[in-house]
């Protein structure tokens, strides 16, 4: 029984209450604003008419997700070492131009060129994450300054090098900047009717495969935050870096890792662009923005893989209704609006289930001991005392 | 509103004194427990009332209820007399009644009469009436005798002091009723001899003590009147010039009080840890570690005594390689350690139970098995070569300390955050000894757990010396330095001042050189 009620508090009823919540606000701030709110709910859900209209909603909700949840990924480890790595942005933009630059240099067949690719990229991120991590642990500088620092370095670097050694040379002089286009081998391959178990038609454009690299990389990473020594390391040094420094884990070893690892994943946010839809980096065609999304995606996900993936769904599913928004005369920056108010009433109702989680703990520990007082000092001084003089 | 300070003089203290507090069959429950039940407590005007008993017997819920911060669901508070019902601390402090917390909450940076009007600062014409301010302050440290220098920034201020103005703080409220949680800890023997004097001349003046405490021969030295609480409830009041310290502290525990004593020696002639020149100094100059030699052998429990802050911190730090000393040695088992990381020193076999068990011991927001291979990453037991946790066989171990050590918790995945402090020491306690180490650095392992628990853990760390575990011993706790080391030093300000014989030396002694008062040179 408690348990069970351990698993509710810790798991999905927080994400669905939070849900719940942030639609009663959500309906409050469009009345607000003079929008009907059931009308763009209903607009929420509205996949099109044709099947092949379904079948494109589909894929676009899919697709939309995997850059979303690498970053949540990517985000989450920072998080999980007590690190605020907002430089994903930098970092997948950087590590997405190199990568198309290599992958469109290199003439190899797609089997080891797609790998390699993979390769640079996340090395690339890692590398631009380096720079942060080192600074913090040399300087002890915060790397939420370099990383949002660095994210504006990236945008003058990207226009240096498309302009100049990343350069397409078949481009005019007057084109907007873009790499030279990755020989066909090396795109990465789709799937051309990915939702035919469902009954449902096959979309215009195939769906990206590069989802299967990111299931791959979420099961491996929950796998070795979970299961290894470094994964453990890691979640000790973010909940008590004092203690795990005491017992030998040392703080700037892993601060350096986090952040390489954080880096690497965030190199491949990029890579469901370049190698499977655009096949170049271009100036004005590669979008950005993920790496801010994957913070609210890692947020509302709790750092736990499981719930990114399925926070990034909840996020593409929202991104993608834009347009569906715009047929019923409804902003599309609603959408901005609802995943805002999705990640506010997530924290909220994360942090006041966690101290109700505390408090059952709490009991159930003394409840060993009869007799014996529930002493709000044992171990939980913030929530008990709230609990003390509510 | 604050009662005005009245100097009433008051006949020596008796049954016939009014109570000025009387709590009648307070119960207090937590959902599945009763933390307090059936409490009776009669505190009277000009009397000491100590309230003794075990940690987790209810005497922190009980001083909850009497400070506002509880409510009772069932029983009566009179105050003079009269029924009343806290609200809050506010309520409690209009009555009278005021709490001197054990962890002082002063701010450091202002004076010492800052910190008494902070928040309850007399105003005229909309500013703070300093004048008004500074003459009470005086009247309060001139009747009490406590001596306050309203302009001394508390930072300069030695904890004796500070735990003045922190008496101060709360007679400034007007509060006739002091409530004073564990005074005498932080205090070297001197100081709580003042500290006493202190309070027999507020409680000559009218007012009512009652003393928090878990050591009974101060208990019986300074109280005119003692109860005792078990297990929730009041089992008795007694007079202390009728019991004796047993007596009192079978009442507590239901059984015999343990002492710790390892008289016959188990001491060898290896060297395990060496430590030469140790020096650590601040980036103002000042010496916090300053030349500290001294040698652990095998099967030796090698004790520190000193005061808090004189540099028992960062002498366990300089040990573990968690700071980085100016100068000095460290050789573990012949090895020199000085430039080895954290994990290689605890890799050759250094235990350690640290002082803030929450800061720096425990993941409270993970369970227990989790907090069982912190530090322990590196045992096979527990991790594969390649780094796989063994999770079935943590979690196996860590029932298996949860039995061997008493630890009580509802399992092995329940949070450590949710066990009280005993458990907590005891799981740690089992952990680092179940690792087999060959040197352990324990400071303060029995703050903070009951009598019970506290027996237990000497026992295990005698029985561990036995088998030659070599312990640097840090303790605040005079009697448990004497009774457990094999060797004894005091530091002061950072230098090992003395190197004495616990066989022959007494808390007096050791007080007189951890307040710096005497010193002999230390010779390893």
């Amino acid at each position: 029984m408690n348990r069970l009620r351990r698993i509710a508090l810790t798991g999905f009823l927080p994400a669905a209450l939070a849900l719940l919540v942030a639609v009663v606000v959500l309906g409050i701030v469009l009345r607000i604003l003079g929008v009907d709110p059931v009308k763009s709910l209903v607009a929420l859900f509205d996949f099109g008419e044709t099947p092949r209209a379904q079948a494109n909603q589909m894929r676009a909700w899919v697709d939309g997700a995997v850059p979303l949840f690498l970053s949540g990924l990517a985000v989450s480890l920072g998080f999980r070492m007590g690190l605020f790595n907002i430089g994903v942005e930098g970092q997948y933009r950087i590590a997405g131009l190199v990568a198309a630059w290599f992958a469109a240099s290199v003439s190899l067949p797609g089997i080891v060129a797609i790998p390699l690719t993979i390769i640079v990229a996340m090395g690339t991120g890692a590398l631009y994450a380096l720079i942060p991590a080192v600074l913090k642990v040399s300087r002890g500088v915060n790397e939420v300054i370099t990383t949002i620092m660095l994210n504006s370095i990236v945008s003058g670097l990207i226009a240096y090098l498309l302009r100049g050694p990343f350069r397409d040379p078949k481009l005019g002089a007057s084109a907007s900047g873009r790499t030279a286009e990755i020989p066909e081998t090396s795109w990465f391959p789709g799937f051309e009717n990915p939702f035919g178990w469902l009954g449902m038609d096959a979309p215009s454009r195939a769906l990206g495969g590069f989802i299967v690299v990111a299931i791959v990389v979420g099961v491996v990473v929950a796998l070795t935050l979970s299961r290894t020594r470094f994964g453990f390391n890691l979640r000790a040094s973010g909940a008590n870096p004092e203690a795990a420094a005491t017992s030998g884990v040392g703080a700037k070893r892993m601060i350096l890792q986090a952040m390489l690892l954080s880096g690497g994943i965030a190199g491949l946010v990029g890579l469901p662009q370049v190698l499977g839809d655009l096949h170049s980096y271009g100036a004005e065609s590669f979008a950005l923005g993920f790496g801010f999304s994957g913070i609210a995606v890692a947020l509302l996900g709790r750092n736990n893989p499981l719930g990114i993936g399925l926070a990034a769904i909840l996020f593409a599913f929202l991104n993608r209704s834009g347009p569906s928004l715009q047929n019923v005369d409804v902003p599309p920056s609603v959408v901005l609006i609802a995943q805002g108010v999705i990640v506010l009433s997530v924290v909220i109702v994360n942090e006041v289930l966690r101290r109700r989680l505390l408090r059952m703990e709490d009991r159930k520990a003394a409840s060993q001991t009869p007799g014996t007082p529930v002493a709000p000092a044992a171990g939980s001084p913030g929530p008990a005392t709230a609990g003390a003089s509510a | 509103m604050p009662t005005e300070v009245h100097p009433s003089p008051t006949s020596a203290p008796s049954s016939a004194a009014p109570a000025v507090i009387e709590l009648r069959g307070i119960t207090k429950r937590f959902p599945g427990v009763v933390a307090n039940r059936d409490i009776d407590l009669v505190v009277r005007a000009g009397e000491i009332h100590a309230l003794v008993g075990e940690n987790g017997a209810g005497k922190s819920t009980l001083m909850k209820v009497l400070y506002g911060m509880y409510h009772p669901e069932e029983g009566q508070i009179l105050v003079n007399g009269v029924p009343t019902t806290f609200r809050g601390p506010n309520d409690a402090i209009a009555a009278g009644v005021g709490m001197v917390h054990q962890h002082f909450m002063l701010a450091d940076n202002f004076t010492v009469l800052e910190n008494i009007i902070l928040g309850s600062e007399p105003r005229s014409a909309g500013r703070i009436d300093v004048q008004a301010a500074r003459d009470r302050i005086d009247k309060i440290s001139g009747d009490y005798g406590l001596g306050l220098d309203p302009d001394a920034i508390v930072e300069d201020l030695t904890v004796a002091d500070r735990q003045r103005v922190e008496i101060a703080k709360v007679l400034f409220r007007g509060a006739r009723v002091l409530i004073l949680d564990e005074p005498t800890a932080v205090l070297v023997p001197q100081e709580v001899d003042e500290l006493f004097e202190h309070l027999q001349e507020m409680t000559a003046e009218g007012l009512a003590i009652v003393f928090i405490s878990h050591k009974l021969d101060e208990v019986l030295k300074v109280a005119d009147a003692i109860t005792v609480i078990r297990r929730g409830t009041t089992v008795a009041t007694v007079d202390p010039g009728s019991v004796t310290a047993r007596q009192l502290a079978e009442l507590m525990v239901g059984s015999e009080l343990p002492k710790p004593d390892t008289r016959e020696s188990t001491v060898t002639d290896v060297v395990q840890l060496s430590v030469t020149g140790l020096s650590l100094s601040a980036p103002s100059g000042k010496a916090i570690l300053d030349d500290i030699t001294f040698e652990v052998h095998r099967g030796e429990i090698a004790g520190f005594a000193g005061v808090e802050g004189n540099g028992q911190s960062e002498l366990v730090e300089a040990l573990l390689g968690l700071v980085k000393p100016n100068s000095g040695r460290v050789v573990v088992d012949g090895h020199d350690v000085s430039t080895d990381t954290t994990s290689e020193r605890r890799n050759l076999g250094i235990a350690v139970v640290p002082e803030d068990r929450h800061r720096q011991a425990l993941l409270l927001a993970s369970p227990l098995w989790e907090n069982r291979v912190l530090g322990h990453t590196h045992d096979e037991r527990f991790f594969t070569s390649w780094g796989w946790m063994k999770r079935r066989a943590a979690v196996a171990d860590t029932v298996r300390i949860m039995s061997d050590y008493d630890v009580r918790a509802p399992g092995a995945d329940s949070l450590v955050g949710s066990l009280s402090g005993g458990n907590q020491q005891k799981l740690i306690i089992g952990r680092e000894l179940e690792s087999d180490p060959s040197i352990l650095i324990a400071a303060h392992p029995t703050r903070g757990v009951d009598v019970g628990a506290q027996a237990a853990i000497w026992d295990r760390i005698r029985t561990a010396r036995a088998r030659g575990l070599a312990t640097v011993l840090i303790s605040a706790d005079l009697e448990e330095l004497i009774g457990l080391s094999d060797t004894l030093y005091v530091i002061y300000r950072g230098k090992l001042v003395a190197k004495l014989d616990p066989a022959s030396v007494t808390p007096q002694v050791l007080g007189t050189y951890m307040t710096g008062a005497a010193t002999k040179e230390a010779s390893a």
